[in-house]
């Protein structure tokens, strides 16, 4: 509902809409914002050949992740994350960053080992500022993520 | 170490976990006496094997003792599943690398059960999400998720940061379950993990079990915590009167208020079992696997078993540890599953099988029957429509082909 008054009524400009992380590593990245409503999970929700979000019934069902920057309100379950991310990232499908709201150590873990940037905890529901297609700037050491263009 | 006056493998581990420590604000690295990691070809890829073997190769070893969780293949069964000819050989690489690298390959998911129990306070690096929560909670050890790489990195440096659960403020409780109703089966544990798993996903999250009137037995509790951990992403709980951090209520929440309960009564538990849906009414296949089963799960199948046969057209898998099968066998309980049509497998999980998305196709499996709560969380990936019955109610599926 907010979403649709943010983007339908009220226009936000791009350059107005900053995030900012607790926690956060790797390299600075620009790339085209996936927001989910659902969490996320290396192990159950991702065929990791295709890079397809491919559980039945996930909210991003049939999203591919290749080079997205995606937003997750938490991590699950599986220890598995500390391979799958250098498994994606060397098959060449691995996404650009994961912003978390919440995470758990194996995503660090993966996220660290893979050199994939990665953030946890927001000053603002993305879910409330952002939709899908957004371009975004993900700038670990300032501990921030910029909009950079909105959607068409 | 970060200078490299160790080597470059010591190095780079160090440098993760240096890294990860950093990310969670911690200040210093603790030792750890015990490690346990994931590490098969299925979850590592070629590109984790590429990574292992220029491991072993550059001579890195691991200088605390380490063992393997369940894998992908039983070698023997690779045929009969189905599975990757090509991909067996590169995970038997992967072990034969493990090994080299002074990595005890036990293949086993429940280490708790059958290698080794850490004492209260053990501060330990454990992967698996069930293997930490047991430790954390049943033992009173110490130990975070640790995933492959980093319990890998954990063995080479015998140390890791210290966060999460190795600092008493994590280890409190942060909400309060009260149990209204007695609960007998694992599935039945199972459901009461994932109600609570899935109104808390959180890492943090620290439930509190009170009220539990018949205090659960170990199998009980493996299933409850393995289930928490997948649905909840948790990894401890406590449970007054039954764990160590948790003599009373006050203990548990260490002065911490909570006004966030929650309460679970026959009512929310049968309203799990009654939520699994079966579409095309199909029921060949059924697992008892996720975690492995103990030598006391394998008794209680084998009973249940006993003089019946499987319906012809199911396929039912249970999967254990090796030095549990060499027991069951020697009791006489895998002859007696196995002469009712049931297969075992040994040193491997049902969901993580390499090829399972293949294999339920050309066996023309939709739905996965199981008591595991876990199982039937984390197999969905593969496509599966799963549901969650009593040990029993399965055993029941499985032999007269008729689902309830």
């Amino acid at each position: 509902m907010r979403r649709d008054r943010l983007h339908r009524g009220i226009p936000v400009s791009a350059a107005s809409v900053t995030i900012r992380v607790d926690r956060a590593f790797g390299p600075v990245v620009e790339g085209e914002a996936v927001v989910s409503d659902e969490g996320f999970s290396p192990r159950y929700d991702l065929d990791r050949w295709s890079g397809v979000i491919t559980r039945r019934g996930h909210k991003l069902e049939g999203v591919n992740i290749r080079d997205k920057i995606l937003f997750f309100p938490t991590a699950k379950g599986g220890i598995a994350a500390g391979w799958a991310f250098h498994d994606i990232k060397a098959k060449g499908i691995a996404p650009k960053a994961l912003v978390f709201g919440v995470t758990n150590p194996v995503m660090v873990q993966g996220a660290v080992f893979a050199n994939l940037t990665i953030t946890e905890g927001w000053s603002r529901d993305p879910r409330e500022c952002l939709r899908s297609g957004d371009i975004v700037r993900v700038d670990p050491a300032a501990r921030t993520i910029r909009v950079l263009k909105r959607a068409q | 170490m970060l200078r490299g006056k160790r080597g470059e493998p010591v190095r780079r581990a160090l440098r993760l976990q240096f890294e990860v420590g950093k990310f969670y604000g911690a200040r210093r690295f603790v030792p750890v006496s015990n490690v346990h990691m994931m590490g098969d070809i299925e979850v590592m890829g070629d590109g984790g094997l590429d990574h292992l073997q220029r491991l072993a190769q550059s001579g890195a070893r691991c200088r605390v003792p380490i063992t393997t969780n369940a894998r992908c293949f039983d070698f023997a069964h690779v045929e009969r599943l189905g599975q990757d000819a090509g991909e067996a050989a590169k995970e038997r690489r992967l072990i034969g690398c493990l090994r080299e690298m002074n990595v005890v390959t036990t293949d086993t998911c429940i280490n708790y059960q059958t290698v080794y129990q850490p004492h209260f306070g053990e501060r330990l690096a454990w992967g698996d999400t069930g293997t930490v929560i047991w430790a954390n909670s049943v033992c009173g050890a110490r130990t975070n998720f640790e995933s492959g790489p980093a319990a890998m990195a954990a063995a080479m440096t015998g140390r890791v940061p210290e966060y999460g659960f190795h600092l008493d403020r994590h280890r409190r409780g942060t909400f309060v379950v009260e149990v209204a109703t007695e609960l007998k089966d694992f599935a039945e544990w199972g459901a009461m993990a994932k109600l609570v798993g899935e109104s808390h996903q959180s890492y943090f999250a620290v439930p509190v079990f009170a009220g539990v009137k018949q205090a659960p037995v170990a199998d009980q509790l493996k299933h409850l915590g393995a289930a928490l951990a997948s649905y909840g992403s948790m990894a401890m709980y406590h449970m007054v009167g039954v764990t160590p951090e948790a003599p009373t209520l006050r203990a548990a929440l260490g002065g911490r208020r909570t006004g966030r309960r929650m309460r679970i009564t026959r009512a929310d538990i049968e309203r799990v079992f009654a939520g699994y849906r079966n579409p095309d009414g199909s029921c060949n296949f059924v697992v008892f696997s996720g975690p492995q089963q103990s030598l006391l799960e394998m008794k209680q199948l084998a009973e249940l078993f006993d003089g019946r046969r499987v319906h012809a057209g199911t396929t039912v898998l249970v999967t254990t540890a090796n030095s549990v099968l060499a027991s069951a066998r020697a009791l006489g309980y895998a002859q007696k599953l196995e002469a009712a049509g049931v297969a075992i497998l040994e040193g491997v999980c049902v969901y993580i099988l390499q090829n399972l998305t293949r294999m339920r196709a050309a066996n023309g499996w939709t739905n996965m029957i199981s008591n595991s709560a876990k199982i039937v969380n984390t197999i969905t990936a593969h496509k599966f429509n799963t549901i969650l019955r009593r040990t029993h109610e399965c055993v029941e599926i499985a032999c007269t082909g008729v689902f309830r």
